[in-house]
């Protein structure tokens, strides 16, 4: 299915065995791919959270639940922020094609910004909740609630880290190959964790305020 | 059970002198050994000076032999320790009856069947498993090495961390007492307030992300680092179940990781995942636990499918009957083993719908195993059979798993498993098809490639005293077992009311001791063998006249196992060469670029152990520090970017000529 | 600081494909990621409205409304910025995902038929309440 690089064994001479064997043989990177079915696992551990999500979401042990909790227009700010942050990437991505270093790490700092705000976003909504009395030991919907949206807002704050950190190497080391390979590894990374936010706030949030 | 201080100590959180078992006669018995042991063992190799030399040559190494050796070292090791709790079960049930409690109490004997359970398939099973597919598909592709080979080591050391752990609750603290797979109520907070199930827990996700992580790097390896001319269809049958048993590792263990997280949530946070008062559910954890569980065991079983379409087409000396079937068997087992999961638990009361879908699911399970078995028979049949050893492992695996697979379905039907459940007849189905399956074929695969990976041959007479051992003493030990269930004996009992029960189970514990000798004449086969490895030398590369790519390599291969990349024209590759005429080249070698050494896996995994014993005993502070370093050794190694190296071409052509000479001296 | 403002399209196609030393990654055009961009705005904004301003009577419509806007707003994403498509990585990232997909509606379809029916079953049922109480308690 893949192509390979192949140098033939020109230089041998005509045996036989020469038909078995290549001089030279460099086989493509798996960095990509690799990366890619790391992500997929990443999405059946989310998976299992929205199943746990699914099953436990409903089980307020008489206390609060999501109509009574989620306030609708702030998380429609957190969309927002999370998907200008997935389409300034692109544009960091875009710069970075053209081995522009300065636009890259410039477009690379605003997502790193926007990620900051979601993320602001998110643990000013959580210490509300708790505050108000609906942390995640209070029930099985809130346990379920934290969990998923929690692991998302850890996701998040692991690919900043990355991000500042690749900004870091960047500066230093300018586009070279292999911090392009981490860039496009980076740009999977980020725009997996959009997708799995329009799961978050559909099942979540829209359809946990539906009675 | 254990009391533990109120958590005043900043440092040491609820660790104390009180957590070392100090009452426990049999583990302070353990411990004297192992201490002793360990520290002889420290003073010998400081006094031969090797701790240089194994830090450069097999800590660091990303080379996947040196870790596909580690992976076998460890998981023999671990299968003596888990063999050890077999023992001692066997013991305790052959005596406790009546008015006799036996020599284990409940909350020991439940801490060894938990233990026996949790090491016999993380840390023996899986490591086994990996560690032949890490030194074997490399080499099959015609490769030089892994996809990723600092994720290599990574893994190893993650799962040697999680063994670490297992086996540090022994000494300090205690283990869990739930079982193997730890089901809530019973391993919440609660009911195990103690720091059993959290070593259970950080054990196996440590673990966890190592086999993750090995999943991750041999799919890319096998999609990406064949050899050119070597197609999907014409890989070895061992890659085929080597690359589907890493999609099902990549598709399982997240869902291992999450539920445990869940778990030690609820545990640590007090959450309400599976717990009974607000909202919680237990059922949920057996759900999930169980979509992981069933993958698991057959990312154990196909692997071994795999060694045994190896060495039945070897020992043939015939081309593997019926091989575009056995790839789309494996598919297909691979696909249907997420399907079948609720199997594991029938009696909790999901209804008849839902019981009936997944108990037909099982059974059609067992159609493509089927169709593998009478593809090997196939392939046996009318073929020049030589039964060296791994043929021998083999057949007695077909006898074997037959019988353990046709009692499986047995039990996929509900109602019948509405009486077996739980019962001894589980237990011995279980372990027939692990035993007779996963473990006869690991023993097949070490025999058969033992002498790539060092150089000469295992013993025979000792290889036979083990095999005949193993194979009478698992039907004597296993078959009482099933008559027990039968009868109505539950699972995990440490003491049985009903004396006249008693014979059947001093049968038992009798096969388990001639297993004992079997394992006893392995480890004297490995210790025989290496002493009389002169005159068992292969020096050829090729002692059995195999058919796959790793037999045309020197005996062990070299670092960079082929100093050309083999073109592949044909299914059996060797094979097709050698009937074409295929000569080595003995010149014009080139320079070979190679990944470094690098202690950076050692040094994470060993941090992300301490996280996980200062989380486990409440040691936060030390806890924090641990994963605040590891966070700062990771970005640290991203910064490296000088991974690699050259074998110049001399030393290319040297070490080519070491082994041209070596097959020269062979008569 | 460079011209950050000059978006001018370049004009790279999905199938410009350069010889990258990362292998073969397939990067967007300034089109795909402004067109994906929008796409989902329009996709997040309508779900919201819909249930921020109780549009259909039905929850459940609503809900299986939102969840289509949701799926395809994640078909989108996959498109235009990750460029998915049959070829990357020799067709196998599509593969990739493909089984993933499979196995991600297996485990969520499969626990809450499962579950759905083990706490009909199984949940116990006091006196004097309703299920439905029960969930509430």
């Amino acid at each position: 299915m893949s192509d390979i690089n192949v140098t033939s064994a020109g230089a041998m001479s005509a045996d036989p065995s020469s038909r078995y064997l290549v001089r030279e043989h460099h086989p493509e990177h798996g960095t990509m791919l690799g990366f890619w079915i790391y992500l997929m696992s990443d999405c059946l551990i989310f998976a299992c959270l929205f199943a746990t999500y699914a099953v436990l979401g409903r089980n307020y042990a008489g206390g609060p639940s999501g109509g009574e909790l989620f306030d609708l227009k702030l998380i429609a700010l957190n969309t927002a922020f999370l998907l200008f942050s997935s389409i300034t990437y692109g544009f960091a991505m875009l710069q970075a094609k053209v081995k522009n270093k300065g636009g890259t790490l410039l477009w690379l700092a605003i997502t790193g910004l926007f990620g900051l705000c979601f993320l602001g976003v998110e643990i000013y909504e959580f210490m509300h909740l708790i505050h108000e009395g609906a942390g995640p030991q209070r029930s099985g919907f809130l346990t379920s609630f934290f969990a998923l949206v929690g692991t998302h807002g850890l996701h998040v704050t692991f690919g900043a880290i990355w991000l500042v950190t690749l900004m870091v190497q960047i500066s230093k080391h300018g586009l070279h190959a292999a911090n392009m390979r981490r860039l496009n590894c980076l740009s999977l990374f980020w725009h997996f964790l959009d997708v799995v936010w329009i799961g978050v706030f559909t099942f979540v949030y829209l359809m946990g305020v539906l009675p | 059970m254990q009391a533990y201080p109120t958590e005043t100590d900043p440092i040491f959180g609820r660790l104390s002198w009180e957590a070392i078992p100090f009452h426990e006669p049999i583990l302070l018995a353990t411990f004297a050994g192992v201490a002793l042991g360990g520290i002889a063992l420290v003073a010998l190799l400081t006094y031969f000076r090797v701790w240089g030399y194994l830090w450069k040559n097999w800590i660091t190494s990303i080379d996947h032999k040196k870790i596909g050796i580690m992976y076998m070292i460890l998981g023999l090791i671990m299968l003596l320790r888990g063999f050890a709790d077999a023992l001692m079960m066997r013991a305790q049930q052959a005596i406790a009856f009546g008015d006799s409690a036996g020599f284990l109490p409940p909350h020991h004997y439940d801490q060894v069947f938990t233990a026996h359970g949790v090491i016999m398939i993380f840390f023996v099973a899986m490591p086994l498993v990996t560690g032949l597919m890490n030194y074997v598909v490399p080499l099959q592709i015609g490769a030089r090495d892994v996809a990723f080979p600092f994720l290599n080591n990574f893994s190893f050391w993650m799962t040697t961390m999680g063994a670490v752990l297992v086996m540090a609750s022994l000494f300090v603290g205690e283990f869990a007492r739930t079982g193997w797979l730890a089901f809530p109520p019973l391993s919440g907070i609660l009911a195990s307030p103690d720091v059993g199930v959290d070593y259970y827990i950080w054990s196996l996700q440590i673990a966890g992300v190592g086999t993750l992580l090995s999943g991750v790097n041999l799919i890319v390896t096998i999609v990406k680092m064949r050899a050119p001319g070597m197609d999907m269809m014409k890989m070895p049958v061992f890659t085929w179940t080597a690359l589907c048993t890493n999609i099902l590792i990549v598709a399982a263990f997240p869902v291992l990781t999450a539920v445990l997280a869940m778990l030690s949530m609820d545990r640590l946070l007090d959450t309400h995942f599976f717990t009974n008062e607000l909202g919680g559910n237990a059922m949920m954890y057996v759900n999930l636990i169980w979509i992981w569980g069933h993958p698991e065991v057959y990312i154990l079983i196909l692997p071994c499918f795999g060694i045994f379409s190896e060495v039945v087409s070897t020992y043939c000396s015939k081309r593997l009957f019926g091989y575009t079937s056995m790839v789309y068997a494996t598919c297909v087992i691979m696909i249907l083993s997420y399907l079948v999961w609720l199997h594991h638990f029938f009696t909790m009361g999901s209804g008849a719908s839902v019981n009936s879908f997944f108990g037909i699911t099982t059974m059609i399970i067992s159609i493509p195993t089927g169709a593998k078995l009478f593809n090997w028979l196939f392939t046996m049949y009318r073929g020049r059979i030589r039964f060296e050893l791994p043929m021998m492992w083999t057949v007695a695996f077909m006898v074997t798993f037959t019988i353990g697979g046709m009692t499986g379905v047995m039990l996929a039907i509900p109602p019948a498993d509405f009486v077996l459940h739980n019962s001894l007849f589980l237990i011995a189905h279980f372990h027939n098809v692990i035993i007779g399956g996963v473990l006869f074929g690991l023993f097949a695969g070490i025999n058969y490639w033992f002498p790539k990976a060092f150089g000469f041959k295992l013993d025979v007479f000792w290889g036979k005293v083990s095999f005949w051992f193993w194979v009478v003493g698992f039907y004597v030990a296993w078959m009482p077992v099933y008559a027990l269930g039968f009868m109505g004996v539950t699972r995990r009992l440490n003491h049985i009311e009903d004396p006249s029960l008693a014979p059947y189970f001093q049968v038992a514990a009798f096969g388990v001791v001639l297993i004992a000798l079997g394992i006893g004449a392995m480890l004297v086969q490995f210790g025989v063998s290496f002493m009389r490895r002169k005159q068992l030398r292969d020096v050829t590369g090729d002692p059995w006249g195999g058919r796959t790519l790793e037999w045309s390599t020197s005996s062990p291969p070299p670092d960079y196992n082929f100093a050309f990349t083999p073109v592949v024209h044909d299914n059996d590759t060797w094979a097709d060469m050698k009937k074409n005429g295929y000569k080595r080249p003995l010149k014009d070698f080139v320079a070979i670029h190679m990944p470094s050494n690098t202690g950076a896996g050692f040094i994470i995994a060993a941090l992300s152990a301490l996280v996980g014993f200062a989380t486990i005993w409440h040691m936060w502070l030390v806890g924090a520090a641990a994963f605040v370093a590891m966070m700062v050794v990771i970005i640290a190694h991203t910064f490296n970017y000088k991974r690699d190296f050259y074998i110049s071409a001399e030393e290319v052509t040297r070490t080519e000529e070491q082994h041209t000479a070596l097959l020269g001296s062979h008569v | 600081m460079s011209d950050h403002n000059q978006h001018h399209g370049h004009g790279h196609g999905h199938d410009d494909h350069h010889d990258h030393a990362d292998g073969s990654a397939v990067h967007g055009s300034m089109k795909d990621y402004v067109i994906g961009f929008v796409l989902s705005v329009i996709l997040t904004a309508i779900p919201f409205w819909l249930v921020m301003n109780h549009v259909i009577e039905s929850p459940a419509t609503t809900a299986y409304v939102i969840l289509g806007f949701a799926a395809v707003q994640m078909v989108v994403h996959m498109v235009y910025f990750l460029h998915m498509n049959s070829k990357s990585e020799g067709g196998w990232n599509m593969l990739a995902l493909i089984f993933t997909v499979i196995i991600v509606v297996i485990t969520l379809a499969g626990s809450i038929w499962v579950m759905y029916h083990m706490n009909a079953n199984m949940m116990p049922v006091m006196e004097g309440h309703t299920p439905q109480q029960m969930h509430d308690m």
